[in-house]
């Protein structure tokens, strides 16, 4: 183990220069300032995730974010074990009906100010389970959500942008539910 | 004991069911052919239904071949429970009966599974139903006894899980028993197939587990194939194979790494981190997808692999080459690591036999099966390659076949590379008069991964069934805790890396 170590030291870092946070996830933040909360969150974001009826395609990108090329957690976000501690609900899938209860619960466990980020496209409207008898459709359809981020799944560089984003709105003084 | 041929000689052979056959019979051959699961020659390989028939798929190792019987013309009276006679079918029954009308006479467990009683309608997959109203709560089975306490845990979890419940019993720090309870992200995959054409089939096919999107999508277009009698070209059936090696890599790492992160040593998480987004990045570079996700459809795959994606992929095996041994040694030299894995979640064989658990669940505990190696699909019976098996059956083993099949799926990788047939890669669908019916079986990072369907005539899907794996792996998960103390469940949950998605589909 010692031998790894050391060579980690002498080797160059993979962690890559953060991605400029996204301009179209910039402006539906922009969008979304009404009652404005002044909490500063001291540039730091605690993400729980919740997945509520995804393919787990998702929850893979999700997890890479934590490697050591994007390491999310210089940026001050952290993925955090209860939604108590959150201040951020990201939301993976089609709400399942089995998983709608839950996802609301969850979010009333969440202490105000929060935020939704809804991640996927089939968070955004259920995607290609849409119209099933076994799905709701998007997450908006059950909690408010701020901010989506598309892709199938999303790649963990837009996952970022869009946290980044959302981070520099929240820092500014954005709306909060 | 009958083989699997004696049994199909007993029924009515279906025409146009490919590959393998398929035969209606009577209730009588039905049960008998239940009855000889619990001998071992054969193994149950799915059971699911349509709104008047059931149908059980089977595998005969020793013959290295598969069939599938039937009833058909079923009514209200419903059908032998086949897991009255054999308990792995337990589950599998309990969905068919919560997605269709049909009644398994005699079922040990009448509770629904996959039925929440959210839905707005019942029986989906047969003569719908009004919903019932109103939720009432779950029967957990009892647990009795001193000192025993119960534990509930999520269905939504403390990390980045997909969500499920599990119910343990525990005597102080002592698990007695773990119930799962499922189906929370079931999003009616089987229902949105019916009447979808083949790309929508493919789509929805590749999103029912994510992180075996290949292997799902691999195994629908081989299903259709079969079903259409369509010759897919070679370097299209090489390229599949290619990806389907690239996501095992990618997903026995990422595991490797998440399991010993669930031991308290996450230096091994932020090493396997870094191998595995190399191969999602090599797989980007090479299928224009990290996932790979929609690039085998039926017919062929869509995306060629050029010059600079196989040099990426060359420059990816010199990479893990050189980066993994280092781990393998880490992992197998750390003693407060091997304190935890060793030992830790132990699954007998005779469980993991009886269960048909594929994959490394399956080989771990000492049950050899790899549907690459018994049933030769092609690339596979032109390639060189091992199936490590294991006989410890803890996490210990489960994290050693991932590292053997790591470095056997590095050699098919420079294989497959190498010799890598030229040719188109996609040849068009014919169309056909009559109603077709396919099935495959593929192995996917997880194990054997099934799809069944049929095609009306004009090219729709009439009924297409998928079985993920975890099936059988998730009810060997509550046997394999038992004895363990609760802080370790994490660790064997990690271990067995069941799907929930898949299974819920
Ligand atoms: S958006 Fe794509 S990856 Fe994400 S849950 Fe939906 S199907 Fe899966």
């Amino acid at each position: 183990m010692r031998k790894l170590l050391f060579e980690n030291l002498i080797r160059l870092p993979l962690t890559e220069p953060p991605p400029p946070p996204s301009d179209a996830a910039m402006e539906e933040l922009a969008a979304g300032i009404g009652a404005a909360s002044r909490r500063r969150l001291g540039r730091s974001l605690s993400i729980r995730a919740v997945d509520a009826g995804s393919c787990n395609g998702c929850e893979m990108e999700m997890h890479a974010l934590s490697n050591a090329f994007y390491d999310i957690e210089r940026f001050g976000i952290r993925f955090v074990a209860s939604p108590r501690h959150a201040d951020v609900l990201l939301v993976t899938g089609p709400v399942t009906k089995n998983m709608q209860e839950a996802l609301e619960r969850t979010y009333n466990a969440t202490p105000a100010p929060k935020w939704v980020v809804a991640l996927g496209g089939c968070a955004r409207d259920g995607g290609c389970f849409a119209g099933s008898y076994a799905v709701i459709g998007g997450v908006s359809m059950v909690v408010p959500v701020d901010l989506h981020i598309p892709g199938c799944p999303p790649s963990p560089t837009d996952i970022l942008r869009g946290l980044l984003a959302l981070l520099e709105h929240v820092n500014e003084g954005g709306r909060a539910s | 004991m009958p083989t699997l041929s004696d049994i199909l000689k007993k029924g009515r052979s279906v025409p146009h069911h490919a590959p393998w056959p398929r035969a209606v019979v009577d209730a009588a051959v039905w049960t008998a052919a239940a009855s000889t699961l619990p001998e071992g020659r054969l193994t149950l390989l799915d059971l699911w239904g349509e709104a008047s028939a059931v149908h059980m798929a089977l595998l005969d190792e020793p013959a290295g071949t598969t069939a599938v019987l039937s009833l058909e013309g079923l009514a209200g009276g419903g059908y032998p429970s086949v897991a009255q006679l054999h308990p792995p079918a337990l589950r599998l029954e309990r969905a068919l009966r919560d997605l269709t009308r049909l009644e398994p006479r005699d079922l040990p467990d009448r509770r629904p599974w996959l039925d929440h009683g959210r839905w707005d309608l019942r029986r989906p997959l047969g003569e719908r139903g009004i919903a019932l109203p109103g939720v009432g709560p779950y029967a957990f089975l009892p647990a009795e006894g001193d000192g025993l306490h119960q534990i509930p845990v999520g269905p939504v979890h403390a990390g980045i899980i997909e969500p499920g419940h599990f119910r343990f019993t525990a005597n102080g720090e002592t698990v007695v028993r773990l119930e799962e309870r499922l189906g929370y992200v079931h999003k009616g995959i089987e229902a949105l197939m019916a009447g979808a054409d083949l790309i929508r089939g493919a789509q929805l096919a590749g999103r029912t587990s994510g992180d075996s999107t290949v292997a799902y999508a691999y195994a629908f277009s081989q299903a259709v194939e079969a079903a259409l009698g369509l010759v897919v070209p070679i370097r299209a059936v090489w390229l599949r194979a290619l990806m389907a090696e690239l996501e095992r890599l990618a997903n026995h790492l990422g595991d490797i790494g998440a399991i010993c992160n669930d031991a308290a040593f996450p230096l091994m998480l932020a090493h396997c981190g870094v191998l595995r987004e190399r191969v999602l990045r090599a797989a980007d570079a090479a299928f224009g997808h990290r996932l790979m996700r929609d690039r085998i459809v039926p017919g062929g795959v869509t995306s060629d692999l050029n010059g600079d994606g196989a040099g990426g992929l060359r420059s990816l095996l010199a990479e893990i080459r050189r980066r993994f041994p280092a781990l393998i040694e880490l992992y197998d030299n750390t003693a407060s690591l091997q304190d935890r894995t060793v030992g830790t979640g132990r699954l007998g064989a005779a469980l993991a036999r009886e269960y048909g658990a594929g994959g490394y669940v399956g080989r771990a505990s000492g049950r050899a099966f790899d549907v690459r190696q018994v049933l030769r699909y092609p690339p596979y019976d032109s390639l060189v390659f091992d199936v490590p098996v294991l006989n410890d059956g803890d996490v210990n083993a489960r994290v050693w076949i991932r590292i053997r099949e790591i470095e056997q799926s590095l050699l098919l990788i420079e294989q497959i590379i190498d010799r890598l047939p030229m040719g188109p890669i996609f040849s068009g669908i014919p169309s056909v008069g009559e109603r077709r019916e396919g099935m495959a079986l593929i192995e996917g990072f997880r194990g054997d991964i099934l799809v069944w369907l049929r095609i009306a005539p004009g090219g729709g899907i009439e009924r297409c069934h998928l079985r993920d794996p975890s099936w059988f792996q998730w009810p060997l998960l509550e046997a394999a805790i038992e004895g363990n103390i609760v802080a370790d469940f994490p660790l064997c949950n990690k271990s067995f890396n069941c799907s929930y998605s898949g299974h819920d589909l």
